[in-house]
């Protein structure tokens, strides 16, 4: 089966500066892509690039096997939550569910029978004859994720879309968006800067910095093997300690030795021979210390990256 | 705390507190009684028979009211040669304001709409060029404008005003709506853009309905500016098409024999009554309105 989203060589320039170089992801169905980032990394831009809002510069872009490079956002079978919620002011909470299908010409009763459906999903039937500004900020959430799931789309497009509720509100609703997704088996590409809403909900991550991509794979994979420094440093809460230590290595083992100012340094052996530069950084995980041991330092495991 | 330490002087601070607002409420109502003042004459006048004015006094009230000045100044007083009074040229007014307001405040909606929320390349200098036309005084487009009007074949004609006053309007009510649109998050048209709609649906459905305090602000601008205007409608008009501004001036200008004064009132306060109109009726909006991109919706 062809990959649900597929992006090769996108790139995306304002005027010369470039926002987006080179992103290469491709989920297949019924996957839960994370971009995750610092802000202004270009995740937000990427999701856009998706949606088709903002035009790309270079490269492909395909949606359930078709290519979208040059297609209307409205053409690419997709649905998006934003940040603000985006709610239309003036239209009922109704009205705001039905008006993509209005615009589509969608039949009256077909209108009708899906906004009860979703309606009913997602709780929210007491508040169809509300306006927006009626509503308190999990329930313009519930209604603008409504909006999204009435359309059926091939693809869910979530741009931090929790970032303005408070913190139990804003758990509760990560719950709910991880059931959606595995109850409807969609497909869904989210952004959020928070690495803990990417751990949870994702299926695959994409770690981002000034618009490249950093790493691909799962959480367990960007949590413990992480592909470069700034991965290991913006991954993980509370994050991973860094410490720069030289190495050796000779047919016993290798040696990573931590230097102090105010003591001998620190002797960390692995049976392995690992072939390592002499300037190496030492990550260490908080998780990783036992303090039950009488020195903790004994129970450092080295990890080679 | 802040009470304990007045209250041995509460006495004389309460005496103290009532003079200063009595005496800002003096103050106040001599600024009401200096700006009714030009009113309240022009009203006795216009109520006044030619005789009462010759012999009384400005200020008096009227001894004996009559409305005959009022229905010469309608249908009578004499404009140059013709002598039927404001009524046409009120009506022509009518023709050129109402149409100059709907045109110019709904282009100037399409373009506020456009330049806030459409961002394109170069909007910010078109926005740019666009205020400066407000800034523009009349005189300097005079002699441009006439031409443009003979060219188009619309000089001396209700259209030429109308044209004239939606240009010269555009400024304005783009930087009204603009500002106002500015304010709605660009996630808004994004949402509609996903759900399918074009740029005039997204105009129609979403914005306009939002736009009812800044449509308020711009028509009370748009009606005033147009309906007190005199120069464009001395310099474009001709006999049968002049404005009622116009036909104020000629009828104060234009006396043969006596001066009717009460005429000339009442002729200025027909004048001036739908633009009074404009401001009691929809006031209250106009101050919302001017505040209102400052809050979110």
């Amino acid at each position: 089966m062809a990959p649900i989203l597929e992006i090769q060589n996108l790139y995306k320039n304002y005027g010369s500066l470039e926002i987006l170089k080179d992103i290469n992801v491709s989920i297949d169905s019924g996957d839960f892509l994370v971009l995750v980032g610092p802000s202004g990394c270009g995740k937000s831009t990427l999701l856009n690039c998706i949606a088709g809002l903002e035009p790309i510069s270079g490269g492909k872009l395909s949606i359930g096997g078709q290519d979208m490079t040059n297609v209307s956002p409205k053409d690419r079978n997709i649905a998006m939550v934003f940040q603000s919620y985006a709610l239309y002011p003036t239209m009922s909470v109704a009205k705001n569910i039905t008006f993509g299908m209005k615009v589509r010409g969608v039949d009256q009763s077909t209108q009708e029978a899906k906004l009860a459906q979703v309606a009913q999903q997602l709780q929210i039937e007491p508040l169809l004859g509300r306006r927006p500004g009626q509503l308190s900020g999990g329930q313009r959430q519930r209604v603008a994720m409504g909006r999204a799931l009435v359309r059926d789309p091939k693809l869910f497009l979530f741009d931090e879309p929790l970032s303005n509720l408070d913190a139990k509100l804003r758990v509760e609703m990560r719950t709910e968006i991880k059931a959606l997704h595995q109850n409807l088996a969609a497909s869904m590409v989210y952004v959020t800067h928070d690495q803990i809403e990417a751990m949870t909900l994702a299926t695959k991550i994409v770690v981002m910095k000034g618009g490249e991509i950093q790493q691909i794979g799962t959480s367990a994979e960007i949590y413990n093997r992480p592909a470069n420094l700034f991965v290991a440093d913006f991954m993980g809460s509370p994050a991973m300690n860094l410490i720069p230590a030289k190495a050796r290595s000779n047919d016993d083992g290798t040696y990573i030795e931590i230097l102090r100012k105010d003591g001998e340094p620190i002797v960390l052996t692995d049976q392995v021979n690992r072939d390592l530069p002499s300037d190496v950084i030492h990550g260490v995980k908080h998780k990783t210390l036992d303090r039950r041991a009488a020195s903790p330092l004994h129970r450092v495991t080295c990890s080679s990256r | 705390m802040a009470d304990l330490v007045i209250s041995p002087a509460r006495g004389q601070s309460q005496a103290v507190r009532l003079l200063l607002r009595w005496s800002l409420y003096a103050a106040l109502g001599f600024f009401v009684v200096i700006y009714l003042m030009p009113l309240f004459v022009m009203v006795t006048t216009s109520l006044k028979s030619l005789e009462e004015i010759r012999t009384g006094d400005l200020v008096a009230l009227p001894r004996e009211v009559t409305f005959d000045a009022w229905l010469t100044a309608w249908s009578g007083a004499c404009t140059g040669i013709k002598c039927e009074g404001v009524q046409p040229y009120f009506w022509n007014s009518v023709l050129i304001a109402v149409p100059g307001v709907a045109i110019s405040t709904l282009i100037g909606a399409i373009n506020g709409y456009v330049v806030a929320q459409w961002r394109f390349r170069g909007a910010n200098i078109i926005f740019a060029l666009m205020l400066f036309g407000c800034f523009i005084p009349f005189q300097v487009v005079l002699l441009p404008m006439a031409r443009v009007l003979g060219i188009m074949g619309i000089a001396g004609t209700i259209q030429g005003l109308i044209f004239v006053h939606v240009v010269y309007g555009l400024g304005f009510t783009t930087l009204f709506f603009r500002n106002y649109y500015v304010t709605i998050p660009v996630e808004l048209t994004k949402a509609a853009k996903v759900d399918g709609a074009g740029f005039f649906r997204i105009f129609w459905s979403i914005f306009l309905p939002l736009s009812l305090p800044i449509i308020v602000v711009t028509v009370i601008w748009q009606f005033t500016q147009i309906w007190n205007d005199f120069l464009f409608g001395v310099s474009f008009s001709q006999a049968g098409t002049q404005p009622v501004t116009v036909a104020l001036n000629n009828i104060v200008n234009s006396t043969t024999g006596v001066k009717e004064y009460n005429v000339d009132m009442a002729a200025a306060i027909i004048a001036a009554f739908p633009t009074l109109l404009v401001y009691v009726v929809a006031g209250k909006y106009f101050i919302r309105g001017l505040t209102a991109g400052s809050v979110k919706g």
